[in-house]
């Protein structure tokens, strides 16, 4: 799933200025999930905001919501009741939701209410930790299910670096070695011999270096193409090197 | 040295009020040190300064600070061009101490191409921070003498001759100027444009630079490419996106080689029409209020740049002062 955290509370407030009435809306999906953006936080910010707004005696009507899923046009719909007269929209979804509100309701002034912060699990009650990178290329089929992109700080490919110490990474001792994992994973499989392989370089085109993301599925689209498919890329300046 | 012999000779030519001529050399996608001297031998004299691509078009090639020092040594002030491409701000600072410390006084921040288009394709890019925010950390190291973390720099600080680039003919046209404002305000001293075939646009570009206050805060250079046949401005035309290239302009590239049947001879006139073109440009751009100069942008066709400069009266040009390019 995709998790999130809370902004700060005036952090917050401050990207509401000038609004009156303020919508915070939820998600029912990941971030409900990892407890930033259910329904149930966006009740307690509403009312938090409220609060806070009081205390700098500013007048603030703060009401909640949420919706199923706030990264689906159709899906967004369901909130439009609930949205008349509002002045700012607080989302408490990830960043693809925030940006679904404002595509879908661009007259409204949206503001995100969360960071994003990785694809990742609970490992624990109360601790999530990424997994996945989303770099368009998966290596785990060479890892042994184990990702060195998202949980290597290096995302070396050719095993652990000098930094490795008792399993932890040199970055914090509350980060695990990724490679130590993947050695002690492979020594366990019988495939250590895989590590002996050198790894070329990584075709990074596939994630969000080669660009925005897109996917088109022809079988799963709904009519004709637009007429109009992107032109030939040519780079964007002579000068520019 | 003092601060005054660390003033580069593009920044003294600027500064006298003189009508500057920049070029670009292209390092080679190799590690043979004659092909810079080679090109430098078709520039010097013709320039007052020589912008060193820094892997152009994303397609790898010799250092842009290493060959800027064997410019140097053969008596071309380079101006060297950094990208954010492939760099993040450890790397940028570190070499760009290490280019000031060789004596190269003039610096370029850009953001670069994107390396889809380039050679390697699969590379990861960096972007940690963008042409802005290097203007700034640069500036910020010369006058303040901090790095980007606002620490100190030990000893004397690099202070460099600091550019931009502009694109007049990328959209949105009317934020451009705004965005050479914002240029200016992080550092910039002079900007050199994209390549420029729409006149009445880039005098309506200066016009606004005008009106923002601009034109007596930075020096901008009009940037010229000459072309080398109708193929190529053609290409410009429907291929480049932020290139606007008219079509009288093409049609004059066209007409140069009709009649002529011998391959060499057609191409000799195509290149003579793209040199009077050009030639004519820097007279019209001479005219405009604030252009300070003219960047010729002569791609793998250095040998052109002489031949411009002096058919646009331009020779000789103003002989470097002691001091200017003595390093290296």
């Amino acid at each position: 799933m995709i998790v999130a955290e809370q902004k700060p509370l005036d952090e917050i407030l401050a990207l509401t200025e000038g609004a009156e009435r303020v919508a915070v809306l939820g998600c029912g999906t990941c971030v409900t999930v990892c407890f930033a953006g259910g329904e149930k936080e966006a009740e307690v910010l509403a009312a938090s905001l409220r609060m806070r707004a009081r205390v700098q005696g500013r007048s603030l009507d703060a009401t909640h919501g949420v919706v199923q899923r706030q990264c689906e046009w159709e899906y967004l719909d369901a909130a439009r009741p609930s949205l008349e007269g509002v002045d700012c929209v607080v989302s408490l979804a990830c960043g693809v939701g925030v940006q679904a509100m404002v595509e879908r309701f661009p007259e409204l002034r949206t503001v995100p209410g969360l960071n994003t912060k990785f694809y990742g699990l609970p490992t624990e009650h109360g601790v999530w930790e990424a997994r996945c990178a989303g770099c368009g290329d998966c290596v785990l089929g060479l890892t042994d299910g184990i990702c060195p992109v998202a949980r290597c700080s290096k995302s070396l490919l050719n095993g652990p670096c000098g930094g490795s110490q008792g399993g932890k990474c040199e970055i914090s001792p509350d980060t695990p070695c990724a490679w130590h994992l993947i050695y002690e994973r492979m020594e366990a499989l019988g495939h250590l011999d895989r590590l002996a392989e050198i790894q070329p370089p990584k075709d990074w085109s596939p994630g969000p270096s080669g660009g925005p993301g897109r996917i088109v599925r022809e079988d799963l689209r709904r009519g004709p193409p637009p007429a109009e498919e992107s032109e030939p890329a040519q780079p964007s300046s002579l000068l520019a090197s | 040295m003092s601060q005054t012999d660390a003033r580069s000779n593009l920044e003294r030519v600027l500064e006298s009020g003189s009508f500057a001529v920049t070029a670009e050399l292209g390092p080679p996608k190799g590690a043979d040190p004659a092909v810079i001297r080679r090109k430098a031998d078709l520039l010097r004299g013709a320039a007052d300064a020589v912008n060193i691509t820094d892997n152009q078009t994303a397609v790898v090639r010799m250092s842009s600070i290493a060959a800027a020092l064997l410019a140097q040594q053969a008596g071309v002030e380079p101006v060297v061009q950094m990208t954010c491409r492939d760099r993040n701000r450890l790397a940028i600072q570190a070499d760009l101490l290490g280019a000031w410390a060789l004596g190269l006084r003039n610096l370029l921040c850009l953001s670069g191409d994107h390396q889809t288009f380039g050679n390697h394709p699969g590379a990861k890019n960096v972007w940690d921070i963008d042409s802005i925010q290097l203007l700034k950390i640069m500036a910020d190291m010369g006058d303040r003498g901090v790095f980007a973390n606002g620490e100190e720099v030990e000893g004397e600080p690099p202070r460099f001759f600091l550019g931009a680039a502009e694109n007049p003919f990328a959209e949105p046209y009317p934020y451009r100027p705004f965005r050479v404002a914002k240029k200016v305000k992080a550092g910039a001293r002079f900007i050199q444009t994209q390549c420029i075939y729409n006149m009445d646009r880039f005098r309506e570009f200066m016009a606004r630079l005008g009106d923002l206050g601009l034109l007596d805060k930075v020096y901008v250079l009009a940037g010229l490419s000459p072309l080398k046949g109708p193929g190529m401005a053609k290409y410009m035309r429907d291929q480049v996106p932020g290139m606007d290239v008219p079509d009288e302009i093409v049609d004059r590239m066209v007409a140069a080689g009709k009649g002529i049947d011998d391959k060499a001879e057609r191409s000799k006139a195509f290149r003579a029409e793209g040199i009077r073109i050009c030639i004519e440009q820097i007279q019209e751009v001479r005219e405009i209020p604030g252009v300070a100069g003219v960047h010729i942008m002569a791609i793998e066709w250095e040998e052109a740049v002489r031949p411009i400069v002096e058919g646009a009266g331009l020779l000789p040009r103003p002989q470097p002062l002691p001091g200017a390019a003595e390093a290296g």
